[in-house]
């Protein structure tokens, strides 16, 4: 097939961008998304022209890197794909495709497509783990865990942490990557000594870091490609007043 | 090609005692450093996957500074992320006779007696702790209804061991050990450089002592020093182009380390992983992995004839049109007590020879079909659904066939290598300073790992193995006694930057991925699922060729002072085309066939007795071990020499080698 593409390109950080138009020729239906941009940048290699960057690893979807916004919408509008995941034959012969990288005040485009989702991280690192020693575990089948707690508890930790949730939202709030994480270890019996510390610490680092608050208009679930559901932030929500009401207590 | 036996070179290093108290006696008698010391000391660690992730998390929880690096651009997207089926424990939860020894016994028989006792035991022993560990994590492991963890069973085994977290588990046990480092990171133990490629190893009076960075945002060179260092950069498996590995894995870190003196063991020992979505086009980048634990519940076959596969491939048949007695559920046959759960080897082999012999059933010949109608008849489409459902949705995904209602359909492809770096019981190279983890050491599993082994590897490694380890190095080192002002990291910083402007400078015509996709050809042709001494000769002839084509005809546009990814490429690469050649010499002078390096010239026939009295089949690999019972450790000795093979001997006092059966 023969498409058309309009393509987000800039030179770095600093550099102002804008859309570039290319002939993507003689694409195979059963290519991905990506072997579709690798084919059209070995052309432009071979003219000595700079090829579209983009993030990816695993090609999977489950490493997280890719973040392509595929006509407006983060991971295109198939539901419950990563962008590598997407394939050309959901593409029809002529069509035109606007490519541009997930967009949001605390991801600054680093090249092209490309983006820093650092700030993702650093809401990890704020609270987004059990403090266990290495060594120091119990007996693993010392904590049981009710198989609904684990799977519900599963259908959260499955995030990528692809960042899709915060393109999507009008606000680039981080509340669903962020609910996520909490639902997953404030609902087990291994994080329940850290529960309040960590959603406390979470949610300020996500304000820190420059996300926006949720307006409830949940396009986050509509693009995540695990289909976390945005009963995480309710859950977080509510984690979170109660943590600081205890706080304030404690004070 | 000299070799060389003494036993001096390689000294692995393994402690006194029965086999089963080694590792206890070694931790009780090792160098400790002292808790103030500690913190004088600082840790390179290359690579944030399981190994290095959980290396640097726990080295940093005793205390030591760490600074942790990976190429991409965040630790948690590390290809262990990917692993799907499971990790293997000898918890014995299932109460089904599971024990270390038998996870021992089952890993060094599926190594097929190329891996070393002492190191294969100690994984088995770890093994319990690090489930331990992980639940303590919060990792989400599948449980039963009463709470309990669950398990399944894994290719080569025939107990029930693989704890596994739906099919992500490589998922879930990284991020767990993504979020210890993240912690870390916070408390300030671990300094983390995410985007940041190691381009080479620094020595200093003979020990590894720093590395040679590009940051990959901004194209600076730069230097760290450290105590020591560790490598934990993974497998080599994109030598082969197409593979199971996510795209940016690569031998770099190995390669240049292997350059400054460090010996690459069992280069050849490549795994071809049976259950893959077969290539469709040659635009493909890269494989997909279907679990092997689809096994348990999917029956592989072809049709017994070829006249049926013939229509099938030119979709004038459709699989359910082929009636039970006119298929071959080959595996079943040929191994009626392992069946579809023989080892990947010979499952592999097993797809090919089927293929080869015209009965493939994918459009390009290459494929057999994995079918789960049995299964969902057995146990109904949503205890299917539940085991597998993220998988089939990714098949479907990929081919566009539903897998619950058409078989889908496998072939074998590259997926990992038991090949690297030598290291002894310490998990340090020969180099002093030096250690290896993970898949990027030679490591426990010989010359064929089995299902749900890697992971276990790379957690014992990290989280274990050398924080007990490394204090046996550091105690005789002063602390901070090198830094990066030194001549020898100037030196290198100039070497990489020269290497950088001539690979910039050649302005040819060809993209990197044309030439990585000539070698993947040329690899896997003659040195992939079967070799052949002529094949291998032919490689080694090929291949200079390939690599001077690259490196006049190579193109790299924009510059090489901000983020280039054809310049990444073109650098690991580079490295994929000096790395081939060790790969194949290796494969070359191994004249045997075990475990995944299958030499043609050596299966067992029916004139062999093992054949005939039954116990095994005719075509199944045929070791020699009065020749070739040991690690083959290879030597660099400078552009266009040959490299020098270095034998350790592998002594079994425990198990005896024997034929390995799976009938
Ligand atoms: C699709 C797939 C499925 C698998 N499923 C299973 C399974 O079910 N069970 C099982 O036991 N095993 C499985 N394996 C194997 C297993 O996943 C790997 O062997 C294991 O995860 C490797 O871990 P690692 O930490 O050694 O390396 P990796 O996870 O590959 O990590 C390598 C790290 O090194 C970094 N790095 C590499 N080179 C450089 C450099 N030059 N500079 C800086 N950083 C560098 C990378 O950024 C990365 O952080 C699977 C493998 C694949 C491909
Ligand atoms: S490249 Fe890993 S999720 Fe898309």
């Amino acid at each position: 097939m023969n498409l058309t593409l309009k393509v987000w390109r800039q030179s770095g950080p600093q550099a102002t961008g804008h859309i570039e138009t290319y002939a993507a020729e003689d694409i195979p239906e059963e290519a991905s998304f990506l072997e579709m941009l690798d084919i059209v940048n070995v052309g432009l290699i071979e003219i000595g022209a700079e090829p579209i960057h983009f993030d990816h690893d695993c090609r999977e979807g489950i490493c997280g890197a890719c973040s392509l916004t595929i006509d407006g919408i983060p991971h295109s509008k198939e539901t419950g794909v990563t962008t590598c995941q997407l394939h050309m034959r959901k593409f029809s012969d002529g069509d035109t495709i606007w490519i541009e990288p997930f967009r949001a005040r605390a991801f600054p485009v680093i090249k092209d497509l490309m983006v820093d989702r650092s700030a993702l991280d650093r809401v990890i690192a704020a609270g987004g783990f059990v403090d266990v020693r290495t060594g120091s575990a119990p007996e693993a089948n010392a904590i049981p865990v009710g198989k609904e707690t684990a799977d519900a508890v599963f259908d959260a930790a499955t995030c990528i942490g692809c960042g899709a949730c915060v393109a999507a939202c009008r606000n680039a709030s981080a509340m669903l990557f962020t609910g996520a994480k909490v639902y997953h270890l404030n609902n087990l019996p291994q994080g329940q000594e850290e529960k309040d510390q960590r959603v406390l610490a979470m949610v300020r680092q996500m304000d820190a870091e420059g996300f926006g608050d949720c307006s409830n208009h949940f396009e986050c679930e509509a693009v995540c490609p695990k289909g976390i559901s945005v009963d995480v932030i309710s859950k977080l929500n509510r984690d979170y007043a109660v943590a600081v009401a205890r706080e304030g207590l404690a004070d | 090609m000299d070799s060389n036996t003494s036993a001096s070179i390689l000294d692995a290093a393994i402690p006194e005692g029965p086999l089963a108290e080694k590792w206890s006696r070694y931790k009780s008698h090792a160098k400790l450093i002292n808790p103030a010391n500690k913190r004088k000391y600082s840790i390179i660690v290359v690579g944030s996957g399981l190994a290095g992730g959980s290396a640097a998390a726990t080295l940093s929880e005793l205390g030591y500074q760490v600074k942790c690096f990976c190429f991409q651009d965040s630790p948690r997207r590390a290809h262990s992320i990917a692993a799907q089926g499971g990790i293997n424990s000898a918890k014995n939860y299932q109460n089904d006779g599971d024990s270390v020894w038998r996870l021992f016994y089952d890993t060094l028989k599926g190594g097929d007696f190329r891996s070393r006792e002492a190191n294969t035991y100690r994984l088995a022993e770890v093994s319990l702790q690090i489930i331990d560990q992980c639940v303590a994590q919060g990792v989400p492991f599948a449980r039963e209804y009463g709470g309990g963890l669950a398990n399944r069973s894994f290719g080569g085994a025939q107990v029930s061991r693989t704890f596994y977290a739906r099919g992500q588990t490589g998922q879930q046990l990284l991020l767990g050990c993504y979020q210890a480092l993240e912690k870390e990171i916070s408390k300030g133990g671990v300094k983390m450089y995410p985007r940041t490629e190691m381009l080479d190893l620094v020595m200093v009076n003979g020990h590894a002592k720093g590395i040679v960075v590009r940051n990959l945002i901004t194209g600076e060179i730069s230097s760290h020093a450290a105590d020591a260092v560790i490598l934990a950069t993974g497998g080599y498996g994109n030598v082969f182009f197409l593979s199971t590995n996510a795209m940016g894995c690569n031998v770099t870190a190995a390669l240049r380390a292997y350059k400054k003196g460090a010996f690459f063991a069992n280069p050849c020992y490549t795994q071809i992983h049976p259950t893959c979505i077969p290539v469709s086009g040659d635009y493909q980048s890269k494989l997909t992995l279907m679990s092997e634990s689809l096994r348990n519940d999917g029956r592989v076959w072809v049709p017994k004839s070829r006249e049926d596969a013939a229509k099938i491939r030119r979709g004038e048949l459709k699989a359910t049109d082929i009636p039970e007695d006119s298929r071959d559920y080959y595996l079943e046959r040929k191994y009626p007590s392992f069946g579809n759960l023989a080892p990947r080897d010979i499952s592999s082999r097993s797809a090919k020879e089927a293929c080869d012999d015209g009965r493939g059933v994918a459009k390009t010949g290459l494929g057999v079909f994995l079918d789960f109608s049995d299964a969902i008849r057995r146990l109904g489409k949503d205890k299917i659904a539940e085991r597998y459902g993220n998988l089939f949705q990714m098949y479907e995904k990929i081919s566009g066939e539903n897998p619950y209602e058409v078989p889908m359909k496998i072939y074998p492809a590259v997926h990992y290598t038991m090949g690297g770096l030598w290291v002894d019981y310490n998990l340090m190279s020969n180099l002093p300073g030096l250690h290896v983890l993970g898949e990027a050491n030679f490591s426990d599993h010989g010359a064929n790992r089995l299902g749900a082994s890697a992971l276990m590897q790379g957690l014992a490694d990290g989280y274990f193995v050398i924080p007990a380890t490394i204090s046996n190095y550091l105690a005789s080192q002063k602390p901070g006694s090198v830094n990066t002002a030194m001549s020898e990291f100037r030196q290198v910083e100039q070497e990489v930057k020269e290497r950088i402007d001539t690979l910039m400078t050649v302005q040819g015509k060809r993209s990197v991925d044309s030439f990585h996709r000539d070698l993947g050809m040329l690899m896997w042709h003659n040195c992939g699922m079967s070799r052949t001494d002529a094949g291998l000769r032919e490689a080694l002839q090929k291949l200079p060729g390939i690599r001077e084509a690259f490196w006049k005809d190579v193109r790299i546009p924009g510059r090489a002072d901000g983020m280039n990814m054809e310049l990444e490429k073109a650098w690991r690469v580079a490295d994929f085309l000096d790395f081939a050649e060790v790969m194949c010499h290796d494969a070359l002078t191994r004249e045997e066939s075990c475990g995944a390096h299958f030499r043609e010239e050596h299966q067992f026939t029916e004139e062999d007795d093992v054949v005939r009295n039954g116990y095994t089949n005719p075509g199944e690999a045929k070791r020699h071990d009065d020749l070739f019972c040991h690690v083959s450790a290879w030597e660099y000795k400078g552009p266009g020499v040959d490299p020098v093979l270095h034998k350790e001997p592998l002594v079994f006092d425990e198990v005896p080698p024997s034929v390995r059966s799976y009938k």
